[in-house]
């Protein structure tokens, strides 16, 4: 059994909230005000999810900004960035473009966000 | 150069871009943007997050793609945009003078023109932290150009002061980048950034924010090679025996963001001392006839969202007064903050409504009822971070007196 401490970011209250978690589970918590900061707090706790966006280097110079098409889990986001800082793209880029399929077999793909002539 | 223009539009972010577009839509054949960067967009394109565009587009983009989408449209619709030009001055008569390399100086006659500066971060002068003048310190909105656009590790090592949204947003780049950071240090008891970015921003990655803190000393000659760290008491003073070092090669400085109104003041246009940006009224009308106003140049927002409702705004009224049909301020009523109230926007109404009010309050409280006037609207819970914007129907505006209080009661909220 371990206890955490989150803090809910669904409304500017922002309640701090001790949350039991037992295999992977939030089975118990204290702090929170309303139905909307427990759901938070379950899916923070069993799989928390946040979106990706890095930029990644242009062959010939400089940098391009990309982001994944939806959010990939948290303890992906710095392997997903090590994964990219290996990757060099061909100019011209284009915003949408898409410049990796399937990251790391999260089913999301990583998109340009801007231009590069 | 030298000619008339029927709309200038100074700055080309998303405030000048959305002002400049709805003129357009309105039907001014003219639109010039003037912009002194190299390529239009203003911060968005180095601001590589999520998180833009959830009200406007009802889609969750980054900064680069929100505003692309603005900048791309104002091509197609022919809006004239000068890259690389300098506004040197602007004249109550509304002539605009400016510089570029390839017109030389440009003296534009305007019929109405439209602010839309944005705002520019505070810098390490404003601060007197004492130490040397070593390499390695730089603002986050610099760390930020240089990491996103240049493709440029500022440093090895960082810690960040100031717990600003640009500051927290840089945290979580350093790490992915593989920079250590050290601590954000803030001198208030609370974040000066929004929860969600304290919360994915830092607590994902463990770094440590230091409250009711500051840096109160740089250490390093060439460059940056530690700072000295002390609590702070309820004045903002250090405490003597709380010092402690912390190495690193790099300080980012995330201490606030001034509107720019240079141009505004040598103008003659009132300035309101809360927001440091022009008085305007709900039709984004600054004192001076024929200017309008908008975005971070009349407040900083914390949702370009908003920027660009300001931008539309203004873009809309300026065309409307090329018309001729801007009713003139009917009947001018002051909205004064009070109590818990840090700033309001606009600062005037002058028509009938509906009116937009944007409004930050100065310290953190819960169980909120904002009063307008006589008009009360409940909220869970404000915080200086996020604006609270607030709709007044026609009615509302109609039952108004000649000054309006705004403030703010509530419970402290302490966490």
């Amino acid at each position: 059994m371990e206890i955490r401490e989150l803090t809910c970011i669904v409304c500017p209250v922002g309640c701090r909230a001790r949350v039991q978690v037992e295999g992977g589970k939030a089975v118990a918590w204290e702090g929170l005000e309303c139905g909307a900061g427990e759901e938070y707090v379950r899916r923070e706790v069993e799989s928390p999810l946040r979106d990706f966006f890095t930029v990644v280097r242009v062959r010939g110079g400089g940098v391009v900004p990309v982001r994944s098409t939806g959010p990939i889990p948290r303890e992906k986001l710095l392997e997903a960035s090590r994964v990219l800082a290996e990757l060099e793209v061909e100019r011209p880029v284009r915003v949408g473009e898409v410049l990796v399929r399937n990251l790391l077999g999260t089913g999301v793909d990583v998109v340009a966000t801007w231009e590069v002539e | 150069m030298e000619r008339e223009v029927e709309l200038v539009v100074v700055g080309g972010g998303a405030a000048g871009l959305a002002a400049a577009l709805r003129a357009k839509k309105e039907g001014i054949r003219e639109v010039w943007v003037l912009d002194r960067n190299e390529r239009p967009g203003g911060i968005l394109p180095q601001c590589i997050h999520t998180g833009f565009g959830l009200h406007y587009f009802g889609e969750n983009l980054t900064g680069p793609e929100y505003i692309h989408r603005f900048v791309r449209k104002a091509r197609e619709e022919g809006i004239t945009l000068k890259l690389e030009t300098m506004v040197l001055e602007l004249t109550p008569e509304r002539e605009v003078r400016a510089v570029n390399a390839y017109d030389g100086l440009l003296r534009l006659r305007a019929g109405a023109v439209v602010l839309a500066m944005g705002c520019r971060e505070r810098p390490r002068g404003s601060l007197l932290i004492p130490g040397g003048r070593p390499a390695g310190i730089f603002t986050a909105g610099t760390a930020q150009r240089l990491l996103d656009v240049e493709g440029l590790l500022p440093g090895r090592e960082v810690v960040i002061l100031g717990s600003g949204d640009v500051g927290l947003i840089m945290a979580r780049r350093f790490v992915m980048e593989g920079i250590r950071v050290r601590a954000v240090v803030e001198q208030l008891p609370y974040p000066g950034g929004l929860t969600r970015n304290v919360v994915q921003c830092l607590e994902d990655f463990g770094i440590p924010l230091l409250l009711r803190s500051t840096v109160t000393y740089i250490h390093g000659r060439e460059r940056v090679e530690g700072v000295t760290v002390a609590e702070v008491d309820e004045g903002g003073r250090p405490v003597p025996g709380t010092e402690k070092r912390i190495p690193c090669d790099t300080l980012i400085l995330s201490v606030g963001l001034i509107p720019e109104n240079e141009l505004s003041e040598g103008a003659g246009i009132r300035l309101d001392e809360r927001t440091g940006g022009p008085v305007v009224d709900e039709f984004m009308r600054t004192s001076l006839e024929g200017i309008f106003a908008c975005g971070n140049a009349v407040t900083v927002f914390d949702l370009v969202d908003h920027v660009t409702l300001t931008g539309e705004r203004a873009g809309e009224a300026a065309a409307r007064y090329l018309r001729g049909e801007l009713p003139p301020p009917r009947r001018v009523r002051e909205v004064e903050p009070g109590e818990n109230v840090r700033l309001v926007v606009p600062q005037r109404i002058t028509g009938e409504g509906p009116v937009s009010l944007y409004l930050r309050v100065s310290r953190p409280l819960r169980e909120v009822r904002v009063k307008v006037g006589e008009r009360s609207f409940p909220r869970k819970a404000v915080r200086p971070p996020e604006m609270v914007v607030l709709r007044l129907g026609r009615e509302e505006v109609e039952g108004l007196g000649e000054k309006v209080p705004v403030r703010v009661e509530g419970l402290p909220l302490e966490r």
